[in-house]
């Protein structure tokens, strides 16, 4: 094995075209624990799986809400997920501070892609588009402005090159005048919409279980999104038994502001579905094994990277 | 404090003051806050001091519109304001348009400065062009295009330099009528029917007996043309040369310039100070 | 030389007037609904009272409750659902006053110059929203009177031009109210006028309520001994007679918010000016 020598830093491509730099951070957030979301045509339901680093330990926060319309769920570095829901909470602020309405989802999401990209192009700051009427920035000023304080004030300790992507993955929930939507936003700075999405180590065996299902989704009740939820994340959990410690529920619909579901609510569900231990379904529980996850319990995840054919760590 | 100083040198439209400084200390922010209305003040003496000539802000307007009239009714909004455009006591301009569509779902009529109006139409364009550029499903409203106009009416006064109008936003939008009003000095509200200027003094009354929630069109614009006769009667820059707007939740439209019968042989009128006492 | 154009000034005063009073349990505030410039009436239903958000939290936790009380399948249907059921409006009545009384919230009523005095509301807003970002719970009415206090100094030599009271609970349930003057000074009170009506108004409740002097020592508690159903009735009084001499304050249409009703919110219409019956509206939402 030798040495790779176009990883060193996220301005120098392969010449195969690629971005190591890019692509670690990818692998970032596969190796966080997993945030599941899905979506019905009124409600988003986000949830993740609470890992503490040790015994002793408490687990980190890993979904956040943003406004009374948005919340995000994350998956690797928490670090840089905590900077960038503040960014999202402070877009959000205002926006409603200049049009007293909600910030369209969509919009938002496009912003916290361009500000991945931003990050690691090596010259930040004059980046968005801003409408100019005799040197005046025309959108609320607000892009931009913030992004230059996110550069000086934050990401100064950890970033000083402004040349590291972030390490984190994001599931953005949120409502607007265009209904509910469920977005993935990747440190490439790629963003998709899904009805349904898992991240984290070993999310691929949510994601097995919510393509099965998905098609159901869209007709579904808040209570059925929040039990196929709970169902996806215990998909993740490798026979560890579900409790209300080890995952958080979050939901955002009409009439109902983004709220994270509090222990004794989602124990209570738990105990509801009947879906705390390994019984289950059966069927289902044995497919998942067979089929999702061929890593096991191991710490870090060996089907996502055989699926891609050659990891990026060695060429 | 780099970025802290470079925000204060932006002439930002609607800058959100303070807020985006919550990630700095509150020493910052202290000093920042008053820093700026430091400088707003000196600024202010500066330009009260010097001859206004050498002014590089509005001091007083120079071609002004008169009175906007708006009204909700059954379907959604009408709005009544004349072209004309004065110059001091002056008619100086006959055709001036001042009912302008903004958006798919706005209506906003002006009085006072001429070019300031046109001016906010530009920055309203822009507006409208960047959210249409989303081309996601969603759209500014009448609520959001109100708001953002009170942002930049009120951060104008703020620096000292403002806008010379009193606007008028109507719209329709998700079967939600709005109606609403700013001034120059950010002053705003929304009320069933709106009126600047003499509008305020003379149609108001009139629309306080006569308004109701259902009127139908034609009784909206019979309304409006009731104001605006009076306008006509008792606001001399008004000149008899009219438009009218209609918007609703299927679209808008703006009526040709078209003008009010008259009737001018009132006994008041011919002799006005028949019964006044004590007057020439 | 005479000027010939207009000037302008970047200050307006819209006219107005505010009230509090503190209980011992309760807060009552209210405001006219007037907006004025000059002689010019602009519009009459204006609320000069800014409600610091809180619906999305409070409608959370009566969900949580209702989740732990009642069991999935009621819980589950929407907030605004079961509260149309009546039946549950009892519980859920006794529920927000409850949490309401936990959650000590505030509400700023304020007259001067409508811009900055909606600025101020904004800015306000926008701190608190951060802060339950951050902290996870409501700010504390004293906390929120600080902050009120530090954003009016913050702009010291260009100043808001805001009169405002605040009202609301503090951390032990009682009722609190702070009085400020435009640039940040305040004092925590037992009432308070402010704005157009305010001298008319402050010698009527320095009268009627007999508060203990601030000057006694010990101190002596600020909190009226009233009942707060005869508080509701004095602002009402507070604002019939005010509207007799001052020309930007109307009795016929007040707002009141009471804070031991929690959500709870009374909108007090008043007629006084035809006949001397006061018709009062306890409605939820």
């Amino acid at each position: 094995m030798f040495r790779n020598q176009y990883d060193t830093d996220v301005t120098t491509w392969s010449p195969a075209g690629r971005l190591f730099q890019v692509e670690y951070a990818m692998e970032a957030v596969k190796q966080g624990s997993a945030a599941i979301g899905l979506r019905s045509k009124t409600h988003v339901v986000l949830a993740c799986v609470n890992k503490a680093n040790s015994e002793l330990s408490s687990h980190q926060r890993k979904i956040f809400k943003v406004d009374d319309h948005i919340g995000v769920a994350i998956a690797g570095l928490t670090a840089d997920g905590r900077v960038l829901s503040r960014y999202m909470r402070s877009e959000c602020i205002n926006y409603g501070y200049t049009y007293e309405s909600p910030l369209p989802v969509g919009r938002l999401v496009v912003q916290l892609a361009d500000k991945a990209q931003l990050n690691h192009k090596a010259c930040g700051v004059a980046a968005r588009p801003v409408g100019n009427v005799d040197g005046i920035p025309f959108t609320p000023g607000s892009t931009f402005l913030t992004l230059k304080s996110h550069f000086t004030c934050w990401q100064v300790c950890t970033q000083r090159s402004w040349k590291r992507p972030y390490g984190v993955g994001l599931l953005v929930a949120g409502l607007d005048e265009s209904g509910a939507h469920l977005y993935y936003n990747c440190p490439s700075g790629n963003y998709f919409e899904y009805q349904a999405f898992a991240i984290g180590s070993r999310s691929q065996a949510a994601k097995t279980y919510l393509e099965r299902k998905f098609e159901n989704f869209t007709g579904s009740s808040r209570d059925e999104l929040i039990k196929d939820a709970l169902f996806a994340i215990r998909e993740t959990l490798q026979g560890e038994k579900l409790t209300s410690s080890v995952c958080t529920v979050a939901v955002v619909g009409v009439g109902e502001a983004f709220n994270i579901l509090d222990q004794a609510t989602v124990q209570a569900l738990i105990n509801e579905f009947e879906i705390s231990g390994e019984e289950g379904p059966a069927n289902e529980s044995v497919a998942e094994e067979a089929g999702g996850d061929a890593g096991g319990a191991a710490p870090t995840e060996a089907g996502a990277a055989t699926e891609q054919e050659t990891a990026p760590m060695d060429i | 404090m780099p970025s802290c100083l470079s925000w204060l040198q932006n002439r930002s439209l609607v800058s959100t003051a303070g807020l985006y400084a919550f990630g700095l200390s509150s020493d910052a922010i202290n000093l920042l806050s008053v820093n700026q209305s430091a400088k707003a003040l000196f600024q202010a003496m500066d330009s009260l001091l010097s001859p206004e000539g050498d002014s590089q802000r509005t001091q007083y307007p120079y071609v002004t519109g008169t009175s906007v009239i708006g009204i909700k009714y059954k379907d959604g909004i009408l709005m009544a304001a004349d072209m004309g455009g004065s110059y001091g006591s002056t008619i100086r301009y006959k055709s001036v348009e001042r009912l302008k569509q903004v958006g798919k779902h706005s209506l906003l009529g002006a009085s006072g400065e001429i070019s300031d109006f046109q001016e906010i139409l530009k920055y309203l364009d822009e507006l409208i062009l960047h959210d249409n550029m989303w081309d996601d499903g969603n759209s500014l409203g009448p609520k959001e295009v109100h708001n953002y106009l009170t942002r930049v009416m009120y951060n104008r006064r703020n620096k000292f330099d403002p806008l010379w109008n009193s606007l008028v936003i109507g719209g329709v939008k998700n079967g939600q009528k709005y109606l609403g009003s700013v001034s120059m000095i950010g002053v705003h509200f929304e009320d069933d029917h709106v009126a600047t200027g003499f509008g305020n003094h003379l149609a108001r009354p009139i629309l306080r007996e006569e308004w109701r929630e259902d009127l139908s069109f034609e009784e909206g614009v019979k309304l409006l043309e009731k104001c605006m006769r009076n306008l006509l009667y008792r606001d001399r820059s008004a000149v008899n040369k009219l438009q009218i707007a209609k918007i609703t939740e299927e679209g808008l439209t703006i009526s040709q310039p078209y003008s009010l019968k008259t009737f001018w042989n009132f006994a008041a009128f011919q002799n006005p100070t028949v019964g006044a006492e004590g007057s020439w | 030389m005479p000027k010939e154009h207009a000037n302008w000034s970047p200050y307006d005063n819209n006219g107005g007037t505010c009230v509090a009073i503190a209980g011992a349990d309760y807060c009552v505030i209210a405001a006219d609904t007037r907006m004025s410039t000059g002689y010019s009436i602009l519009t009459r239903d204006y609320s000069k009272i800014c409600k610091l958000k809180l619906e999305s939290l409070m409608e959370k936790r009566i969900r949580n409750w209702l989740f732990a009380y009642l069991g999935v399948e009621l819980a589950s249907q929407s907030f605004r659902r079961i509260k149309d059921k009546c039946d549950f409006q009892v519980y859920l009545c006794r529920f927000m006053v409850w949490e309401y009384l936990r959650a000590d919230k505030s509400f700023m009523a304020s007259s001067g110059f409508q811009a900055d005095v909606k600025a101020l509301q904004k800015v306000l807003s926008s701190r608190h929203l951060i802060y339950q970002h951050q902290h996870n719970k409501q700010m504390s009415c004293p906390a929120m009177a600080q902050l009120l206090s530090n954003t009016l100094y913050y702009k010291r030599f260009f100043p808001y031009y805001a009169f405002n009271v605040l009202g609301g609970l503090d951390s032990e349930g009682k009722g609190c109210v702070f009085t400020y003057d435009a640039v940040g000074s305040y004092e925590r009170v037992g009432y308070s006028a402010q704005g157009s009506g305010a001298t008319l108004i402050t010698p009527f409740l320095d009268n009627q309520l007999k508060s203990p002097s601030p000057l006694l020592l010990p101190a002596k508690d600020a909190v009226t001994p009233l009942s707060e159903a005869e508080a509701i009735d004095l602002v009402k009084t507070c604002f019939s007679s005010a509207t007799e001499r001052d020309i930007y304050t109307v009795s016929s249409y007040i707002l009141v918010f009471s804070f031991s009703y929690a959500f709870a919110l009374s909108r007090g219409v008043n007629e006084s000016s035809r006949d001397q019956k006061i018709n009062t509206r306890l409605e939820l939402d």
